[in-house]
Order: structure tokens, then sequence, then C-alpha cells
């Protein structure tokens, strides 16, 4: 008999962490001054992390309680970075 | 008074840590006595100072010292501060206390995305820590610094003028682009010290400069 209660299920999950608005980023000011070295005129270059990862939880907001947790422990340093969570069921 | 032979250093050794037996050379110099602490240890029970070393713990994955923050250790070495005990990291290891929050505010890249290793003149801003003691305040020390995320960030500088909580800053210019040209600085009771700059590689002569030497005569004073 299927139980549904309790029922496991598996996410996908991606966290997309990057700095703060308005903080100096050396590494995308460095890529958009080599990409004007080729001559690609670009502007306002942001580099954005993305760490991907399944897990299992019993439901999707039981899922994003723990990846938020996952994110202010370690993920992410508070006081310089923004962080947005995707979830989705596999 | 207690001889400074029994004076013990605990050294933490993260996978990845390499300025650590620079430290211990800097303990004996002393005549203090330097004791290995591992990542996955959890008594310090018998140590009366902490240095957490500079290095690349955990191969700076995720951001310079994250990983390390999370490690067994590190409750050990919050609760031994919590206890007003001395605890000095340096480089990487300054990294991981601003991590964990044992001071405040973080190193993040430099603002020309390089590391730089060079001598840099820095001023000492406060001696109430143990570990400035027995500098003056306005000293200008030659120490070397070697990073490629040393820029010292916060969201609430003025708090570390009105409590005394800069330690160090650049004296000739601001190599790595930190606020305030900071490159050190201490917790509210002083007690934890976060500097960039290595003291224990300005030691003796030899090393051109051994204006890093009271760091570690400091604690035994």
């Amino acid at each position: 008999m299927l139980q549904w209660e309790g029922l496991i299920m598996n996410y996908n999950v991606e966290v997309k962490t990057s700095l703060k608005k308005g903080m100096l980023n050396p590494e995308a000011s460095t890529i958009e001054k080599a990409l004007s070295l080729l001559n690609f005129e670009v502007n306002n270059t942001k580099t954005i992390n993305i760490i991907q990862f399944t897990l299992n939880a019993d439901s999707k907001d039981e899922a994003l309680s723990q990846v938020d947790e996952m994110c202010q422990k370690l993920l992410c340093n508070p006081v310089i970075h923004d962080y947005e969570i995707n979830i989705c069921e596999e | 008074m207690t001889d400074v032979s029994d004076v013990n250093v605990g050294i933490i050794r993260f996978p990845g840590t390499n300025c650590d037996r620079d430290i211990e050379y800097a303990v004996n110099l002393v005549g203090a006595n330097p004791n290995y602490i591992y990542w996955n240890e959890t008594d310090l029970s018998k140590m009366d100072v902490v240095i957490i070393p500079g290095g690349f713990s955990y191969g700076d994955y995720l951001r310079a010292g994250s990983i390390a923050g999370i490690t067994p250790i590190i409750s050990a070495i919050k609760e031994f501060a919590k206890e007003n005990n001395p605890v000095l990291g340096i480089c990487n290891g300054a990294q991981i206390l601003g991590e964990i929050d044992l001071v405040p505010g973080v190193f993040i890249e430099n603002e020309n995305a390089k590391f730089i290793c060079k001598s840099k003149k820095l001023e000492v801003k406060t001696n109430r820590t143990p570990f400035t003691k027995l500098y003056k305040k306005g000293d200008i020390i030659d120490l070397p610094i070697a990073h490629k995320e040393g820029r010292y960030y916060t969201d609430n500088l003025e708090e570390l003028y009105d409590d005394d909580q800069i330690v160090l800053t650049f004296n000739d210019g601001n190599p790595n682009g930190s606020l305030d040209a900071i490159t050190g600085v201490c917790n509210k009771e002083g007690n934890v010290v976060a500097v960039m700059p290595h003291p224990e590689r300005a030691v003796e002569d030899l090393l051109r400069s051994k204006d890093g030497l009271k760091f570690f005569e400091s604690f035994l004073d």
C-alpha cells in the first residue's frame, strides 16, 4: 500500500551567491577590462557563483528551510553576499 | 611569575596551513613552548595562547577560511576566546577569525585581484591587545604581506573606531584597497587579534626586519 504521508521527495537545488550590490568586485572588473582588450565593450559585469546539489526532504518548504540554513552557516558570508535559492522536484 | 618556557602556545593546523613552522620558530625564539593542534581536536585546556597560522586551509574553497571555520577545533577556539585568553590569527588565520565572527568584518579579494607579496610599513593603532602590548601606539613597523584576499571590509566601521578595535593600518599606501587601510583588527575585549601581515616572518635581522618579534614577546609580558 502506498503511504503518501511522510513521503520523501528528491529536490534539485541551485544556490546562487553574489557580492552585495555596490560592493567592489575585482574579478568582474578584470573580466570587463580583458573583454575590452578583445574590443568587446561591455558594462555592469558581475560574477555569480552557482552551487548545485540534490536533497531529500519531506516537502519543498522543508528543503528551502534547510538550504537557507546552509547559506547562513556556510555557503555565504552575510556581511558581503546576497543569495538566491532555486528548488524543483527531480 | 611563570617561567616563559611554561607558556604553552597552541599552533592550529588545518589541511593547507603552511606558516605553522614559521610560527613555531618565532615561539621558540622568545622561549615559549609551541604545541601543534590539529583541526579535528577539541581540547585547548593546556594552552595559554592560540595562534592560527597563514596558508590556504581547504584550498581556499568557497571563501578563504570558510571551511576551516566549521571544523571541530573552532568550537574550542571560541570557548577559549570567550574566557578572555589570547588568540592571534595571521593571514589565513585572520580570514578564519573573520569568518567565525570572533573579529568584526571580513578579508576579501584584493582590489586589483592580484596576489600581493611585499614588505609594507604599518602603523600600530592600539597596544591594548596581548600581542601588541610592547609596541607604542603610533609605532611604524615593517612587516611582509602575502595574500590575495586581504581587503578588509566591514559594514560597521564607526564601531571599530569607537571601541578601539583597529590594530594595524597600512602606512605607505593601501595595496589591497582595505577600508581606511585597515589590515589588523581585534574583538571588543581586545584578546582576539586578526592581522593580514606576517609578524612571524620578521623576527630576526636575517629576515630583513625584526619588527614582528614584539607580537610574540608581548603575550609573555
